[in-house]
């Protein structure tokens, strides 16, 4: 609690403390009033928004009428209680038990691995001197883990580690073991950090007042010059935290009260951000010395030098744009296309886009969004009119009922997942509706281990069910929906008993999960891309829809829809036009209209055809119509599906431009790669999965010549004819504030204030809308939701005989995307080292794989790969999964192309494959 | 069933191992899995594999669905659990385990565990453990379940012989014999309508029964204050009977054990309450059998409709004889005091208001009601009222459990039930309520001993349990006894008492005691401990220096 001491509202307790009249507000301890009111009382075991627990007994105080004293934390003011916090006698036993912890440090000493740890700092408040007792038993250090260490002798075993852990994000790690003097902090069975099922959230390095548990190296030793308040570099989940820069480098990294973490951060957020410094990144411009040099074959680290040579940024940039420029001479401007990144920030995507359709002269820009939720959000737009989410997480979290369907939001999201796990903990109904199972199940009421591709089957079957016991929302049906006649009949077909064994869960199970979603009073649905990244991609999501609009668990708290955007920020690069389709703000490019009115804004005639998808660039590649790339952040030669055909496509092209930090697999095929910037290395702003627009501020500089995406993209422009002149990331925002009337209030000033804010936000001031549809109202032409059903279609490609068995891409905790940023992360990539294939250990034994210890080899009718299998229970049989992110063992290499006809997704989740054992060389 | 990295890809962490999974699967059979089983189900592990492996508790995290690390620390609490880590070999399959506490280690255990040492091998363990509850007969070990009272290495080694490793159970008043002699008659009344449970309460606060459990809450207002709360609420019955010094709840169950059930049924009835649940220590073996065979006696052929009645079963740690610990224990977890407020009474047992009694206060419920309130005020001496079971051992000729007057004084109770001190004994002090009350001199013989009176001297009565001391004993060594037995038993979540007693130890270890600074530490364990542990571990020590100052001299 803080915040200004005199305001007293209405609801109080009125006590004394220390001889002043005090007051409570309800659920405010003696010491967060103490706190609040600047009254010092020493606490160790306390902490913010933690459960209080009272062990330490640091903080206990004198209660007038009471035998003992009691611990400040804990205890709650009551009308007229007096408290003394510093009479002689509290004080005395406060001296006491920080002397008696004292004695137990390293060395009766100041904490030799926290240069701020809390109990020194009351230990000079207090002026304790040297303990008088021995010290104990010392135990030593476990550095078992690469990311933290464990340094026990300095534990003071307040178990605000077992807090982190247990109750904030509830990964079940961490114990107090043993008992008595013998009490002892451990995780899982006493095993070394770095064996034990830690997921290295570091959630208990943030919480450890005394350095016991620390990032490993000492890391967090020497003091930051400078403390860089900014956002997290990786998933969609958007959590806010604190570069500590020492000497132009990252040496460690604190969660932040932000509205969507609370100040936790998963593994990649606190340990994944050292890439920004690797060796490898790309300093200088290089340009590819023979241009005949082009295969499919993808360049080693090692070879750079031998296709490329380095260049001057002047040589670089006029290559780079004379490039393209003659390609749009000679074949026209539909010869070109550019790839933006949804790990760019607005600015750069807004701009890129922009030069793309001003520069270019059509409409082929696309990105990763393409491969994630393309499909969800083509749904979401014919039938509710805004392709985002609808809730928030933290709003989705308060809900009675959650379906998670087609997501692993602890390996994706994972900081959401905690408060999906709290959530549970608090008694909401949580349904899982997944092929692969993970460790989110176990605190699932329902798991329903769906067969993979089968999602429109159970979906449907659970509308049926609503609908034949009565339980759909007739009101919402009639006042704010159309098509419901279309639904009734088409879900008539998918009764429970019929798609139960199709879809592997019992009819009872479907009944039951359709009863709980239908009647709870808050329900929400959270999907990833196990609805989406399917050939019916689109008709999962009009299920899913069509599910919340049948029940209207849709425009209040705790309902809604939340497709769980994957990065950083692909919800922010869509809302600013980084897609063929759309003009910023989901202005369609063939609407007349929105076309004239973006005309009038970037002063030039622009191309009414939409233009073509990430898939659909490769074949116009490979069809011999499209001759020239600008890629910035992109990286198709890892992600997209059936890469052999997609690295001939790229090799194909006569000129293409790569934008970068690293020189990844898709450098392989440049005439020209530009070092670009780190995350860290810039200011932008960036949207996260839940709407909220979140600025990242710079905290070091790029490493030898990189430059500014920001001003790459400008350089280029100008050198292909565009007038521009951004000086600034705020610049470029404030033209974003024109395009996108939803984000039009959003100020810089502001969100350097506020760090985060949600749009829509029309007008300055405003507080922004994190609820959308609110009363049912849709932002379609009559204000209603349509229901578009949906018809069960068979994944493209089937097991047979000769590959037997279903093939899903999906994300390991560690890893990232395409790996470039996590591989070159030390610790990312020293706890995920290798190439894994997931498989039941069933199936493992069953095909005659060995124990997991030797490499298998997967095979289907576009590639090969090598992978170690890793026994998971957690999978079903018959299926297998591989992480995309790691370039020796290609998952994508796999997978197949085939496109949802909406959205224009590949079916990354399903596709034949065989397994042999890999032979030994 | 978490998943973890590997360097070359494996799971690291455990993965559960069918084998193991498949003995638990048999080994809990169709028992529930709920949490609050956790305690009984390594219960479980234990008896049949005589220890629990990280092999174990894998499979049985899978199995209850608990995070590993619950079941390790839960398991890892509790000495009568042996965790082994893979690769360990599990201890030998018979423990021998020698008392420790006060009057046994007046009487000569540190030697016996000392010429035990010899027996130590593969298949034999010795332990020295806190107090077994059997001081009339120290020193006492226990073979496997059986008590050796007056033990000697050779009654020892007979009974290793002789495959003497179950306790027997002697004879007692069965359901039968109980239902003969008129018992749940008075339950029957109740639940007849013969009784109000307006006047059943009231006649407990008229009859001035108090928790004998060593508190001394008023047990009439107790159910008053339950019968107010709204259900659904509990019953849980502590026979926890850890305190050094006392065996009066195994003295009463061994012969009487329905007496308090009845106690129990008709508390149940006049608080309304719901499921009522029973935690024994588990160093009562004997006693668990009398009570596992007469719930079933009882169940099968009930007087009246029944409750629930659980059978807990402790697992060596004498915190769990505190109220609130004993129900986190019940709840599966590692025996750690709550924090009160919030009070029992409002929320104990799952969350639930919870009437919590000591076995004895229900054992006397029966007799109050059939011969009346004033039956059990007319006795006692010095004003105070009603009667005390006075748990006797040390320098005296009859040791064992005395049922006397409230108010009568330790000379009186020396002379007038225990025959007198031993010979060649002269009387030099005495705990009066366990190790925790701490010694009183000889000189404060004439006190009356009851509730409420011995505070002034820096003691209490507690639980009646009654150590005589003799000129041949020092206090001083019995202080550091004392405070090695809450080092042991503390249960290590606040400061004051998980360090405070430690350290104490260690001061005390010395020849020469640093007085001021064992005031120091005293005075913090009193002041700032969660519970009655770490706030009376001090009264040995304090009481050592106060009223034996010769011995510091």
């Amino acid at each position: 609690m803080s915040g200004n001491a005199d305001f007293v509202p209405e609801s109080t307790t009125t006590f004394t403390l220390n001889g002043e009249k005090m007051h409570a507000v309800a659920g405010e301890s003696i010491l967060e009033v103490a706190k609040r009111n600047g009254v010092e009382i020493p606490h160790l075991c306390y902490k913010e928004n933690y459960r209080a627990d009272g062990n330490c007994r640091a903080c206990v105080v004198e209660i007038d009428g009471e035998r003992t004293l009691a611990p400040s934390c804990c205890r709650y003011p009551e009308e007229n209680m007096v408290v003394q916090s510093s009479s002689e006698r509290a004080i005395r036993s406060q001296k006491m038990v920080l002397e008696l912890l004292l004695s137990d440090m390293p060395e009766q000493s100041r904490s030799p691995y926290k240069p701020d740890s809390e109990l020194d700092f009351w230990v000079d408040k207090l002026k304790i001197g040297t303990p008088r007792f021995e010290s104990r038993q010392q135990q030593g250090e476990d550095n078992s883990h690469p990311a933290m260490t464990v340094n026990l002798d300095a534990c003071i075993q307040c178990t605000r580690c077992v807090r982190a852990c247990r109750e904030e994000q509830v990964n079940d790690v961490i114990g107090y073991a043993f008992r008595g003097e013998h009490s002892k902090i451990v995780f899982d069975m006493d095993d070394p950090m770095g064996e034990s099922t830690c997921v290295a959230c570091g959630e208990c390095v943030q919480a450890c007042p005394t350095g016991a548990l620390m990032p490993a190296n000492n890391a967090a030793l020497l003091k930051p010059d400078t403390k860089v308040d900014s956002v997290c570099p990786y998933c969609g989940v958007g959590c806010l935290l604190t570069f500590n820069v020492r000497e132009n480098k990252i040496r460690y990294v604190e969660g932040r009260d932000g509205p969507a973490n609370q100040s936790r951060l998963c593994v990649k957020g606190r340990f994944g951000f050292d890439y920004v410094h690797h060796s490898d990144r790309l300093t200088t411009p290089l340009i590819r010395r023979d241009k005949t040099s082009k295969t499919p074959g993808l360049i080693e680290q090692a070879d750079i030098s031998k296709y490329f040579r380095e260049a001057s940024w002047e040589e670089a940039l006029d290559f780079a744009a004379s490039g393209l420029s003659d390609i749009k001479e000679t074949t026209g401007s539909k010869s070109l296309a550019g790839f933006g990144s949804a790990k760019g920030s607005n600015e750069e995507a807004y701009l890129f886009q922009k030069l793309v359709r001003t520069g270019f002269g059509s409409n082929n820009v696309d990105h990763c969004t393409r491969l994630c939720h393309a499909s969800s959000v083509a749904a979401l737009l014919e039938t509710i009119g805004s392709g985002a989410v609808s809730n928030q997480i933290a709003d989705g979290t308060d809900a009675d009922v959650m379906i998670v369907i087609g997501a692993r939001p602890n390996s994706n999201h994972p900081v959401a997942a905690t408060f999906m796990k709290n959530a549970t903990e608090r008694g909401s109904k949580l349904i899982v509706i997944e092929p692969y199972g993970s460790d989110l199940t176990l605190h699932a009421s329902h798991f329903l281990q769906i067969h993979p591709a089968t999602d429109v089957l159970l979906l449907n079957s659970i509308m049926h069910t609503i609908i034949n016991e009565g339980l759909e929302n007739k009101e919402f049906i009639k006042s704010h929906t159309d098509g419901y006649d279309l639904l009734k009949e088409s879900v008539q077909e998918y009764s429970p008993e019929k798609v139960a064994t199709i879809c592997g869960i019992q009819v009872d199970i479907i009944k039951e999960v359709a009863r709980l979603y239908a009647t709870s009073d808050k329900a929400i649905i959270f999907w990833g891309m196990g609805i989406s990244q399917h050939t019916h991609g689109t008709d999962n999501a009009r299920c899913l829809i069509s599910l919340a609009l049948l029940t209207g668990q849709i425009g209040r708290p705790g309902t809604g829809l939340h497709p769980l955007r994957g990065q950083n920020n692909v919800q922010g690069a869509s809302d600013v036009g980084l897609i063929p389709m759309m003009y910023p703000d989901y202005q369609p490019v063939n609407d007349h209209s929105a076309q004239k009115r973006f005309e009038a804004l970037w002063k030039t005639s622009l191309d009414s055809k939409p233009g073509l998808t990430v898939v659909e660039i490769m074949h116009a590649i490979h069809s011999g119509d499209l001759h020239g790339m600008y890629i910035m952040g992109e990286n198709p030669a890892m992600s997209d599906p059936n890469l052999n055909h997609a690295r001939k496509a790229l090799s194909k092209l006569k000129h293409l431009v790569v934008q970068d930090i690293f020189f990844t697999e898709t450098c392989s095929y440049a005439d020209v790669i530009l070092p670009a910037s780190a995350f860290a290395e810039k200011n932008g702003t960036f949207t996260n999965t839940d709407r909220r627009v979140q600025l990242a501020r710079q905290a070091t500089e790029p490493p030898g010549d990189a430059r500014q995406d920001l001003w790459i993209i400008c350089e280029i422009a100008k050198r292909i004819g565009l007038d521009w002149d951004y000086e600034s990331a705020e610049e470029v925002f404030e033209e974003i504030r024109l395009a996108t009337p939803s984000m039009a209030g959003i100020t810089w000033s502001r969100l350097n204030k506020e760090d985060s804010l949600t749009y829509p936000l029309r007008n300055e001031g405003d507080l922004g809308q994190p609820i959308i549809f609110e009363n049912g109202i849709f932002p379609t032409d009559d204000g209603k939701g349509r229901f578009v059903p949906a018809d069960y279609i068979k994944p493209d490609e089937l097991p047979s005989t000769e590959y037997p068995i279903v093939f899903i891409t999906g994300r390991q905790l560690e890893h990232w995307h395409t790996g470039t940023m996590t591989r070159h992360s030390t610790v990312l990539d020293a706890l995920e080292p290798n190439p894994s294939v997931f498989i039941n250990p069933i199936d493992l034994q069953k095909l005659n794989l060995g124990s997991g210890n030797n490499s298998i080899k997967i095979e289907s009718r576009r590639g090969t790969v090598t992978a170690i299998p890793r026994p998971d229970a957690h999978i079903q049989e018959g299926v297998v999964m591989m992480s995309f992110a790691f370039r020796e063992a290609a998952a994508n290499l796999i997978t197949n192309e085939a496109l949802d006809p909406f959205g224009k997704i590949p079916e990354f989740k399903y596709c034949a494959v065989k397994l042999s054992p890999a032979k030994h060389s | 069933m978490k998943h973890s990295r590997g360097e070359i890809g494996r799971i690291r962490g455990r993965v559960p191992n069918q084998k193991y999974l498949n003995e638990i699967k048999e080994l809990l059979g169709d028992l529930p899995r709920d949490r609050d089983l956790l305690v009984e189900h390594l219960h479980k592990v234990q008896d049949r594999y005589h220890c629990i492996s990280s092999y174990h508790i894998q499979a049985l995290a899978n199995e209850m669905n608990l995070p590993t690390a619950e079941i390790y620390e839960v398991a890892t609490f509790y000495h009568h659990f042996d965790v082994t880590k893979e690769k360990e070999p599990s201890p030998a399959e018979l423990t021998i385990r020698v008392c420790e506490s006060l009057t046994c280690e007046m009487f000569g255990a540190k030697k016996l565990l000392k010429d035990l040492d010899a027996l130590t091998g593969d298949d034999i363990r010795v332990q020295a453990v806190p107090c077994v509850g059997r001081c009339h007969a120290a020193p006492v070990s226990i073979v496997g379940t059986n008590p050796v009272e007056h033990a000697t290495t050779a009654l020892i080694e007979e009974a290793i012989n002789n495959n003497q490793t179950d306790i027997e159970v002697a004879s007692y008043i069965d359901y039968a014999e109980y239902c003969e002699q008129d018992g749940y008659s008075t339950l029957l009344s109740c639940i007849n309508g013969l009784h109000q449970q307006d006047d059943v309460i009231a006649a407990l606060e008229d009859s001035n029964l108090r928790g004998l459990g060593g508190a001394g809450f008023p047990v009439g207002r107790k159910w008053r204050i339950l019968r107010d709360q709204a259900k659904p609420k509990l019953i849980a019955i502590n026979i926890d009977e850890g305190e050094p010094g006392t065996f009066k709840d195994r003295h009463y169950l061994e012969q009487d054990p329905h007496r308090f059930i009845e106690g129990a049924l008709i508390a149940h009835w006049a608080i309304n309450a719901d499921d009522i649940y029973i935690y024994l220590r588990d160093e009562y073996a004997g006693c668990r059998k009398i009570l596992e065979k007469e719930i079933k006696a009882l169940q099968k052929n009930p007087p009246c409709a029944l409750p629930a009645i659980h059978l807990r079963r402790g697992a060596g740690a004498y915190i769990c004889g505190e109220e609130s610990a004993m129900i986190e224990s019940i709840e599966g977890k590692r025996g750690m005091p709550r924090l009160r407020p919030p009070y029992v009474a409002e929320v104990g047992l799952f969350g639930r208001p919870t009437l919590e009694h000591n076995m004895e206060s229900l054992h006397w419920v029966r007799d109050i009601i059939e011969k009346g309130a004033e039956w059990f005020t007319s006795h006692g001496r010095r004003e105070r009222k009603g009667l005390r079971s006075f748990s006797v051992s040390g320098r005296i000729r009859n040791p064992g459990v005395h049922l006397a007057p409230a108010g009568i004084t330790i000379n009186e109770l020396i002379d007038e039930f225990c025959g007198g001190m031993l010979e060649g004994h002269e009387f030099y002090g005495y705990f009066p309520g366990g190790a925790s009350s701490g010694m009183l001199p000889a000189s404060l013989g004439n006190e009356p001993l009851d509730f409420d009176t011995l505070q002034p001297h820096g003691s209490f009565i507690g639980s009646a349990a009654i150590i005589v001391l003799s000129t041949q004993d020092s206090a001083k060594e019995l202080a550091l006894n004392a405070m090695r037995f809450f080092e042991h038993e503390s249960c290590g979540q606040c400061t004051p008492c998980r360090v405070g007693t430690t350290k104490a130890v260690k001061l005390m270890s010395k020849k020469d005691w640093d007085l001021p600074l064992l005031e120091e530490l005293a005075n913090v364990m009193e002041e700032a401990s969660i519970c009655g542990l770490g706030q009376a571990a001090p009264n040995p020590l304090r009481n050592a220096i106060k009223y034996f100052p010769e011995e510091f001299k």
